[in-house]
């Protein structure tokens, strides 16, 4: 298939970007997303102009380093799914395919499609984390009964892969399903109870920091978010920063 | 700079917002339940209805409350606008292509502008009203009370200018219709209230009530204006 493509190019954070038309011919329907962008590079190397930057990594939807918004929408049309899963059958011949950046002030632009997500990393840093000894004398995380429905909640809020999309959905830049699925995860075992209060209000305070928008309730994350975190992880995190305020001895 | 605690932090402007907005739902009911009473135009029934005013801006604990409902009101707004506007600062730049309706509803993304046209009404609806019992030129009714009823009757009767009134209020409505679609579930959410068992039935309970409840209040201007004669 062959496709018309608008990309958005900036040479780095401080210049100014718009959105340049290119044309690649000959696409395979097989190929994934990031394909078709290889086989684009390939084709403005061979020209002598400039590839276009853009994230990846594992390319097996498990990594999140992949992100652009494509077509209106983070990774693409098809949900549940990065952008290295989307296969350019979802796509007809003679599509016009939009590709730009995640946006966000909180996400920086480096170059091209690619983003800074760092912003993410230190929320995480602020308290994602579970104090353990690790010296010597852990103890045996199966000797610590936790219940099933605990378990998989934990589960599935940890599936979150920190791609950003939800920042990118949201119509207000807010990180609040990356950081309730972080928060979720621990909070909700034994081990990562004991820091619960300490952990909920730093992280938040953190997102708040690195100027993430205000969560309205839209949902448009959870809908965008390629692995399927719901939006009960919000609410739990609400409700977990309402009794940390409340209660907290700091 | 970040606040931690209920004051200055991201999520705590939401469980204001959720307060504030639940009060004000909670308003809502009591509000339209006393006005309701203008479906009567009889003048027994005029009558009633300034018995009902009078009442309801000189009982005390009513009055202390009417307070409590400024200031919910006026904290709803400014920390509405104020995190409309942190919102948009958190995307300078916007998308060149942009498809929220495939993954959000309308209402939940305009809730800003909803909102200011409700406050735009408020203003209107007070000073109309509010103000006219309180401190404007107002006639007495054969009981000797001020005659508020007719007022109502005279802002919806009179001639365009009612003609216009009626339809600001029902597209002020149709505002809060769109505002309470998406609130009343939202506030339940922002206070962490989300379970399996009570959310879809606390989003059908919010749809119903935002469609009958502002349908209510419209019947009421466009009942008063059809009933010139």
């Amino acid at each position: 298939m062959d496709l018309k493509l608008k990309i958005w190019r900036q040479a780095n954070t401080d210049s100014k970007g718009s959105l340049k038309d290119y044309q690649v011919k000959n696409v395979s329907a097989d190929s994934s997303f990031l394909e078709m962008m290889d086989q684009l590079n390939e084709e403005l190397i061979d020209k002598g102009d400039d590839p276009v930057a853009f994230d990846h990594d594992c390319r097996e939807g498990i990594c999140g380093m992949c992100s652009m918004h494509i077509n209106g929408e983070p990774h693409g049309p098809e949900s549940g799914t990065t952008t290295c899963q989307l296969h350019m059958r979802k796509f007809k011949d003679g599509d016009t395919i939009y590709v730009e950046p995640f946006r966000a002030k909180a996400f920086p632009v480096l170059k091209d499609l690619a983003v800074d997500r760092a912003a993410l990393d230190r929320v995480i840093q602020a308290g994602g984390f579970v104090s353990v000894n690790t010296s010597g004398n852990t103890i045996d995380a199966n000797a610590i009964p936790v219940p099933k429905a605990d378990a998989d909640a934990a589960f599935n809020a940890a599936t979150c892969i920190g791609c950003g999309g939800c920042v990118a959905a949201c119509p207000n830049a807010s990180a609040m399903l990356f950081v309730s699925a972080k928060v979720s995860q621990l909070s909700l075992l034994p081990q990562g109870k004991v820091e619960a209060k300490e952990r909920v209000t730093s992280m938040v305070n953190q997102m708040d920091l690195e100027g993430f928008g205000n969560c309205s309730n839209v949902g448009a994350c959870a809908e965008e978010c390629p692995v399927g975190i719901s939006l009960e992880n919000i609410a739990r995190m609400n409700r977990e920063y309402l009794s940390a305020s409340l209660t907290s001895s700091k | 700079m970040a606040n931690s605690g209920l004051l200055g932090s991201s999520i705590a402007k939401k469980y204001w917002m959720s307060l504030t907005g639940l009060f004000l739902i909670s308003f809502l009911i009591v509000h339209l339940l006393g006005n309701l009473q203008l479906l009567d135009l009889s003048a027994e029934g005029q009558e009633q209805f300034n018995i009902y005013a009078k009442f309801m801006t000189s009982f005390p604990l009513i009055k202390i409350t009417s307070y409590f409902l400024y200031a919910s009101i006026v904290f709803h707004a400014v920390d509405g606008i104020y995190l409309a506007i942190q919102n948009r600062k958190a995307r300078p730049e916007r998308y060149a292509s942009y498809k929220p309706n495939r993954n959000s509803i309308w209402a939940s993304r305009n809730m800003g502008l909803l909102g200011t046209i409700i406050l735009a009404f408020i203003i209107l609806h007070m000073s109309q009203f509010w103000y006219t019992m309180h401190w404007g030129e107002i006639g007495m009714d054969a009981n000797g009370n001020k005659d508020l009823a007719a007022v109502v009757i005279k802002t919806y009767q009179d001639g365009t200018a009612g003609l216009i009134m009626a339809l600001l209020y029902v597209i002020a409505m149709a505002a809060v219709a769109f505002h309470l679609y998406h609130g009343f579930q939202s506030a339940f959410q922002t206070l962490g209230i989300n379970h399996n068992r009570y959310t879809p039935l606390i989003k059908k309970v919010g749809a119903a009530f935002s469609i009958i409840v502002p349908l209510a209040y419209a019947i009421i201007p466009v009942f008063v204006l059809m009933a010139k004669n």
